[in-house]
């Protein structure tokens, strides 16, 4: 039980992710999870406004069940899977995050100065998140594929266009940390 | 309900993405900087036995559930949609330190924020939709 509730290190991540694309085609289907916000515009009505929200979301349920488990699995994580959110995280990257003014770095999974309740409904925290999520939903849906599906299935397919991918996210994930965030904070 | 399979599949990966941190929004931040091999290692991890996995999908000498051949779909062609959108994704992940699948695996643990950054996601994703045909490939 114990390892249970304990961190998982790294080399038990990469295998159990390979696992999770493994079933996910062995079930019939392409493995991903960036498609979804698609299918979500698909059911809030974006077809009566685009074409190219005119799909049937019903060819995609299994993919909806996926993220309703997704969404269960992380309810069951938070509240009886991880008693302890601490990171054993770099010095530097606690010293760094400190001195840019935020609080018990690495003692949560999410900083306060970001998923605080307080935070989001504030009218900076609410425009840093949902830009933030207009990045991901846009960009994902260019780039064609998220981690899921450029970085591990297409990588791992060798597909040239996954690996282009995959240099545009770490140019933006460096832009992001490097340049953005000590810019907001 | 034969696609009840998936919705244990999801518990499971968002089981696996929470225990080994990989929602942590700490974690990609250390990634970004490059001052942590834990993500590498994980994402490093996922690709070298995933490519194992593919090769016999390949070969057929793993089919699916119904026996047919596993041909992973070829991902869409050009420069400018994988550099640009990629970039404009990695924005967003570095900043708020979701990305497509964490951000509902999030939603179990911050569930205000993180359906702010969903909401974002489908403004973005309607977005690119609105757009799609003008955008360059």
């Amino acid at each position: 039980m114990e390892i249970i509730f304990q961190p998982w290190p790294w080399y038990v991540g990469g295998p159990l992710i390979a696992l999770t694309l493994f079933l996910y085609f062995y079930f019939g289907k392409n493995f991903g999870a960036s498609t979804n916000f698609e299918t979500l515009c698909t059911m809030a009505g974006a077809g009566k406004v685009s074409d190219y929200f005119k799909k049937d979301w019903k060819d995609r349920d299994f993919a909806l069940l996926f993220v309703v488990g997704l969404i269960i699995g992380g309810f069951i994580s938070s509240n009886y899977l991880i008693l302890d959110q601490t990171i054993d995280l770099n010095p530097k990257t606690f010293q760094e995050l400190t001195d840019l003014g935020f609080s018990n770095v690495g003692n949560t999974y999410f900083p306060n100065e970001i998923f605080g309740n307080e935070v989001a409904m504030s009218l900076k925290g609410f425009l840093i998140l949902i830009l933030s999520g207009a990045c991901i939903g846009f960009g994902t849906r260019y780039a064609g594929g998220c981690t899921s599906g450029h970085a591990i299935t297409g990588l791992s397919n060798f597909q040239l266009p996954s690996l282009l991918a995959v240099i545009g996210f770490f140019i933006g994930g460096i832009i992001a940390v490097w340049f953005l965030i000590p810019l907001i904070f | 309900m034969k696609n009840i399979k998936f919705l244990v599949l999801g518990i499971f990966f968002a089981i696996v993405l929470s225990k080994v941190q990989a929602i942590s929004w700490f974690r990609f931040y250390e990634m970004f900087k490059f001052q942590s091999f834990h993500m590498f290692g994980i994402i490093g991890g996922a690709v070298i036995v995933s490519a194992m996995i593919m090769q016999l999908f390949k070969r057929g000498v793993i089919k699916d559930i119904n026996g047919n051949k596993i041909i992973p779909r070829p991902k869409k062609k050009g420069v400018i949609r994988t550099l640009v959108g990629g970039t404009f994704f990695g924005l967003g992940w570095g900043v708020s330190g979701a990305c497509a699948a964490p951000v509902f695996v999030i939603l179990g643990f911050k569930w205000l924020p993180a359906l702010i950054i969903l909401l974002g996601a489908l403004i973005g994703a309607f977005i690119y939709g609105l757009l799609s045909k003008k955008l360059p490939s």
